[in-house]
């Protein structure tokens, strides 16, 4: 399995899947965030592996 | 995905540009396209100081480090809002602010809401009937008020605030929406100098906020991450998401809304700005204009939180 963390949720999706398909699964716009592994920024195509624990850092901001 | 320049291993994926690029190049290509939109939009030269408002954001910080990487004469000015809300919110963005510019030797002016005028932020939202429940308007009231005031008195010839397409393309959406056509008409890249008024300028309003996320990630800029927490269920945010879901069937949505909307304006298709353009006032207690005789709408804020402060004294 593949883990998904955004703020303090936790997600979980299969392995061999692209990161746009997991981000769909789970019910995330990939416009608003950015994926992390191990500290590198990743784009949508990547394909997760078994193991993967992938950061989701929020872009959006608001109230100004 | 490999890197357009380069062919390496690309780091970020500009869908509505189709263009990907690593982290080298995402680094270079990003302040290029920021001096490009500063020159074409005629924000400042070189010659000119510039005032860049910084929040503590992922914005704001990445404007300033943009622009002194660029070689502009560009200080910093933060607000001190008086935000705490258990989480510490404006202590921590100023260390944040204070910590960016003593690593880059940078000017940081700073202004401190509650010692400047007796109260933090959601104290004055308290005494004022636009505050109740969400300080946000009269934030938005104080911020411009002062960071026109600090760049009058310090003889900045702008002053340059971190908006990203998102946020301006939020902003679009609502004023359409509702047809606001003042807001409509005064809503662009550049809000130019008039007597009282600094010149404004939004030299990211064509970057997507995932790609200023990026930038500062990026570029290791350590900025507050945590949202302010008046600003949960705020209608920018909503608006964003909205638009974001666009985004995500039409790539390239947000960026045509707000171009075309802009191109709109520069043909005319509003009404001519001396239509609409009230006779502003200059306020006698700061000077600063106002739509209104009297006092502007800030100096009524800090005589009606300082009256109370004096009646709850007595009382």
């Amino acid at each position: 399995m593949v883990k998904l963390i955004l703020r303090d949720k936790e997600y979980e999706v299969e392995a061999g899947i692209t990161l746009l398909k997991a981000l769909k699964k789970v019910g995330i716009l990939p416009e608003s965030v950015i994926a992390t592994r191990e500290g590198e920024m990743i784009t949508e195509d990547e394909v997760l592996k078994e193991g993967d624990v992938i950061k989701l850092i929020a872009v959006i901001s608001g109230g100004r | 995905m490999k890197c357009r320049k380069c062919g390496q291993k690309a780091a970020i994926n500009m869908r509505h540009h189709k263009l990907a690029l690593c982290k080298e190049h995402y680094l270079e290509w990003l302040p290029e396209q920021t001096a490009r939109f500063i020159k074409k939009y005629r924000m400042f030269t070189p010659q000119e100081r510039v005032l860049v408002a910084v929040s503590g954001g992922k914005d704001s910080l990445s404007l300033w480090d943009i622009l002194w990487r660029l070689g502009y004469q560009a200080d910093g000015l933060y607000i001190a809002l008086g935000i705490d809300e258990g989480i510490a919110y404006s202590a921590e963005s100023q260390r944040l602010c204070e910590a960016f510019a003593e690593a880059r030797g940078l000017t940081l002016h700073i202004v401190d809401i509650a010692r400047e005028y007796g109260a933090s932020i959601p104290e004055l939202a308290r005494s004022d009937r636009r505050g109740k429940g969400k300080p946000c308007s009269v934030c938005g009231l104080v911020k411009r008020h002062e960071m026109n005031r600090i760049a009058r008195d310090l003889g900045y010839d702008v002053l340059a605030t971190g908006h990203n397409l998102d946020d301006e393309a939020a902003v679009l959406f609502g004023n359409t929406l509702n047809w606001q056509v003042e807001y409509l008409l005064r809503q662009g890249p550049v809000l130019p100098e008039s007597p009282g008024l600094a010149r404004k300028v939004k030299p990211l309003c064509r970057f997507y906020e995932r790609e200023m996320a990026a930038y500062a990630l990026l570029r290791g800029i350590q900025y507050i991450y945590d949202e302010c927490p008046f600003a949960i269920g705020a209608t920018s945010i909503y608006y964003k998401e909205m638009l974001n879901q666009l985004e995500a069937k039409r790539p390239g949505a947000k960026l045509s809304f707000y171009l075309s909307f802009l191109r709109a304006k520069e043909e005319g298709l509003f009404a001519p700005q001396e239509d609409v353009q009230q006779a502003l006032d200059a306020c006698p207690r700061c000077g600063q204009l106002t739509s209104a005789p009297g006092l502007c709408a800030f100096c009524r804020l800090i005589e009606r939180a300082s009256s109370e402060a004096k009646g709850a004294v007595r009382g």
